[in-house]
């Protein structure tokens, strides 16, 4: 079972949960930019929520199916069509032999997930399918897909039963929560002052590696480098320049910017949702409530997974 | 008064063990020491390590609490003088064609520090550096023990793509590009050697903790050890 790539779309990847293990080797997790949709699509299609699917940016791809097959779109509405019939998102699809399924552009938010039953089925590099472009390792010969290239699906076959999910997530990425950062003492009261009040633009140089921001510049009082250390998925740099980067999936593994702030982890799929030109603004909450934050998204996918 | 070592939490989801705040060899013992130990005890609430010079960084499975690892950390860090682990600190050398077509900033390092290019080579190729961690991106090296004189700014326009074994200068910094990339250091060499294994990285020739030491070699001699 396979579908061919009529065309790809703006930056279409394979990606599941991320690839752990191999920090210390320079080696990110990469994985879905927004991971609450990519679960929310494998379990409506009844795979596990880390099974592998095609990540869509802006501009969603064409596909062409050779065998019937189950499918869910989730994420950003991407306009998608099947066979020209408009199919709508987060709903399971019944795909027939021959029938192509085609996206638009992204009307709100960045990126669309389409879920296929069994999931996409490349080669597993270092226990993960997810593309690490960056590193040019994972997914599709470590690239993004391109036109002409077919990809086989449906292969690992598993019990768990869909759930029916229609509810809209929280997409709202006018405000994104996060903590003080390692190195937050680099910056006085004037300089966390505009972080909070101020609204930033996401610049078009921001990729899967990093969100890079314009418009609302960071100084910090102290130095503008730290000795080298880890960063985390979330960490907001902020080099000389003033321009905040929020460290993204495909982040490097350690850096030598101070980190002002990170996001949290409950709201890293709507970093995932940003692209060039949104405005947002960052809204400060203690450790603890992010923490509980992360967990109560953790205990909703569990509970979805286990009420039905 | 900040008192070592500490552990701190770096995001929601992440812990950072701080062992001091300058680059030294003692304190890269502990982070090589913690990061060998964690790595040999895998437990399940550890998703990634990030060792650098004085600091592990671990990310946590998001649905476990940070309080249980930094309990775990805490017991850990307050023994690590006591941990024993297997020494797998190896003596490499890596050959390096310095200069012309695989050294092109050469004359332009050599220039930069006063010195003649087989000085450079010779200064180069005599130290001994120690890898103190991977990171930043895919296999990269982070080296110490570079001579001062050999001090040279990264390029103001960097190169769209270094190939793989490429051995460079940027800042104080000696590096080798492990796969082909995108750079701004001053390349200097290259090297026939695989210093990175993608297929299996444990298997990696340079390895976190190895001592290094660069070997001048002619061109004949390049093509015949390309590994």
């Amino acid at each position: 079972m396979s579908l061919i790539v009529l065309k790809p779309g703006l930056q279409s990847t394979i990606q599941d949960l991320g690839r752990y293990n191999y920090s210390h080797f320079g080696i990110s997790a990469s994985g879905a930019a927004d991971p609450l949709s990519l679960k929310i699509g494998n379990l409506i299609v009844g795979n596990k929520e880390s099974a592998s699917a095609i990540e869509m940016t802006i501009i969603g791809g064409e596909f062409q199916f050779d065998s019937e097959c189950y499918i869910a779109i989730s994420g950003s509405e991407f306009e998608a069509s099947l066979d020209n019939n408009y199919i709508t998102n987060q709903k399971a699809i019944d795909v027939k032999k021959g029938q192509i399924l085609s996206f638009g552009q992204a009307k709100t938010g960045a990126r669309a997930y389409l879920c296929i039953q069994g999931g996409i089925d490349v080669d597993n590099y270092l226990s993960s399918k997810s593309t690490h472009i960056l590193s040019g390792i994972g997914g599709y010969l470590g690239q993004p897909i391109s036109k002409g290239d077919v990809l086989s699906f449906g292969i690992n076959k598993n019990s768990i039963k869909p759930i029916i999910f229609r509810q809209l997530l929280d997409m709202n990425t006018s405000k994104i929560r996060v903590i003080s950062g390692l190195q937050n003492n680099f910056f006085d009261d004037k300089a966390w002052s505009s972080f909070i009040s101020n609204p930033f633009t996401v610049s078009n140089s921001s990729n899967r590696m990093g969100i890079r921001l314009d418009g609302n510049k960071i100084l910090s009082n102290i130095e503008s480098e730290i000795i080298t250390e880890g960063v985390p998925l979330g960490a907001i740099q902020v080099p000389g320049s003033g321009d905040p980067i929020i460290s993204f999936v495909e982040h490097q593994t350690t850096g030598g910017y101070p980190k002002i702030a990170n996001v949290i982890i409950a709201d890293i799929h709507k970093v995932g949702q940003l692209k060039p030109g949104d405005k947002f603004q960052f809204n400060l909450v203690s450790k603890e409530e992010a923490e509980e934050l992360r967990l109560e998204q953790m205990s909703f996918i569990k509970n979805l997974k286990n009420n039905d | 008064m900040i008192s070592y070592p500490k552990i701190i939490p770096a995001s929601d989801s992440a812990l950072i063990v701080y062992f001091g705040d300058i680059i030294s060899y003692d304190l890269h013992r502990k982070v090589f020491i913690l990061t060998k130990y964690l790595i040999d005890n895998p437990k399940n609430d550890i998703i990634n390590i990030h060792p650098a010079y004085n600091s592990v960084m671990v990310s946590i499975e998001p649905s476990s609490r940070l309080s249980k690892t930094q309990e775990y950390l805490n017991k850990i860090i307050h023994d690590i003088d006591n941990i024993e682990i297997a020494n797998e600190i190896s003596e490499v050398e890596i050959p390096v064609v310095y200069g012309g077509e695989f050294g092109p900033d050469l004359d332009k390092v050599a220039q930069h520090c006063g010195l003649s290019i087989d000085e450079v080579i010779k200064q180069h190729s005599s130290a001994e550096y120690l890898v103190y961690f991977i990171g930043f991106s895919i296999g990269f090296p982070y080296l110490g023990g570079m001579d001062n004189s050999l001090d040279t700014p990264r390029l103001e326009i960097p190169r769209k793509s270094v190939p793989k074994g490429a051995v460079a200068i940027a800042g104080s910094q000696t590096g080798i590009y492990p796969l082909s990339s995108p750079g701004g250091w001053n390349l200097i060499g290259r090297t026939p050697n695989s210093i990175f294994n993608v297929d299996n990285p444990k298997e990696s020739m340079l390895k976190m903790g190895d001592i290094l030491r660069f070997k001048s070699i002619n061109t004949e001699e390049y093509e015949a050890t390309f590994l």
